[in-house]
């Protein structure tokens, strides 16, 4: 069982969500830190999965929480990726030089 | 009871962490502060009694992800400077959305009450005598197996993919081209000499050889072929 009541595990991972979204915002230009604000963000959800897993004694949220973080594996490893071969190409890694494609 | 402190300083720690990951100056401080964040959140997943998840968070999010994360920040050369000089005209706005996000989040929470019957709903209860990451494999390898074959496969071609976007062909690179090496014959490149008893370098000449070494890759190709024709 959980060692403090849901509320207290669903503030923390909604001030854990709000915190990743505000770094998105904040980090316009830098897609290295916007890509961590998508883990943080990740973070929360799972926090969330695996604390009412907890309060319900249900092992599916677990399992969840498993497939979760291999797609966030596997996209920061895209992510990075991309942003190699953009740096590779451009130089720079701003948010704003990303309009090859506007056309 | 000791669990409870531990969950208000792992979550203080973690948020504490996260606001430093998304307002650190420098990107490496900022991945350092990422990885001090996961450790506190898989100190709430344990608390939380998700023992397999905590340690899985901690290898695979603390010692690969985060880690090719500062791999990255430190192959990058760039004015990380420069990249932050819209910190404070951002601010505001960032700040408003992050108010009304969780106003709205703390909405939904404050009205939000636990279904009477969900106790009922439950897919997997959890056994009372078994360990943790038995109940996991048990449940993942039977119910999910679909599931995990298609997270493996996901996986697969993420690894693909980050190889076939970041594989580089130099065309500067001297690659060992087999073909060319087997096609080599002897005559090629040896030649025997008959050197008189006595004679030196001064009657016999400097022997160059035949071919110079060629430069960039595409251009071995022709020296190579040219090279076979001409014997």
């Amino acid at each position: 069982m959980l060692p403090v009541s849901i509320g207290h595990y669903l503030v923390v991972a909604g001030l854990l969500l709000v915190l990743g979204v505000f770094g998105i915002f904040l980090n316009r230009k830098n897609v290295i830190i916007i890509l961590m604000s998508i883990e943080l963000i990740l973070l929360a959800a799972n926090l969330n999965l695996v604390a009412f897993s907890g309060l319900l004694q249900d092992l599916v949220g677990q399992v969840f929480v498993m497939f979760t973080l291999t797609v966030a594996a596997a996209e920061a490893a895209i992510g990075l990726a991309i942003v190699v071969v953009y740096f590779r190409n451009r130089g720079s890694i701003q948010v704003e030089d990303v309009n090859l494609m506007k056309g | 009871m000791l669990a409870v402190p531990a969950f208000y300083v792992f979550s203080a720690v973690l948020l504490i962490s996260a606001a430093m990951v998304v307002s650190a100056r420098n990107p490496v401080h900022s991945v350092l502060f990422l990885i001090l964040a996961f450790f506190n959140a898989a100190g709430l997943f344990l608390l939380a009694g998700a023992e397999f998840l905590a340690m899985i968070l901690v290898i695979v999010y603390v010692g690969a992800v985060a880690v090719l994360f500062l791999f990255v920040v430190m192959m990058l050369d760039i004015n990380f400077a420069e990249l932050r000089s819209g910190f404070q005209r951002y601010l505001p706005v960032g700040l408003a959305i992050g108010v009304v996000l969780f106003v709205e989040i703390a909405a939904v929470v404050g009205g939000w009450q636990l279904a009477p019957e969900s106790a009922a709903l439950r897919f997997a209860p959890v056994a009372p005598d078994t360990h943790n990451t038995a109940q996991l494999g048990t449940l993942l390898y039977t119910d999910y197996i679909f599931l995990f074959q298609t997270a493996g496969l996901v996986l697969l071609v993420a690894m693909i993919g980050a190889i076939v976007l970041t594989l580089r062909d130099r065309r500067a690179s001297r690659r060992q081209s087999i073909a060319i090496q087997t096609a080599r014959r002897p005559t090629d490149t040896l030649e025997l000499i008959d050197v008189p008893l006595g004679a030196g370098i001064a009657r016999v000449g400097i022997r160059r050889p035949l071919a110079t070494e060629p430069e960039e890759a595409p251009a071995l190709v022709e020296i190579g072929h040219a090279h076979s024709e001409e014997h």
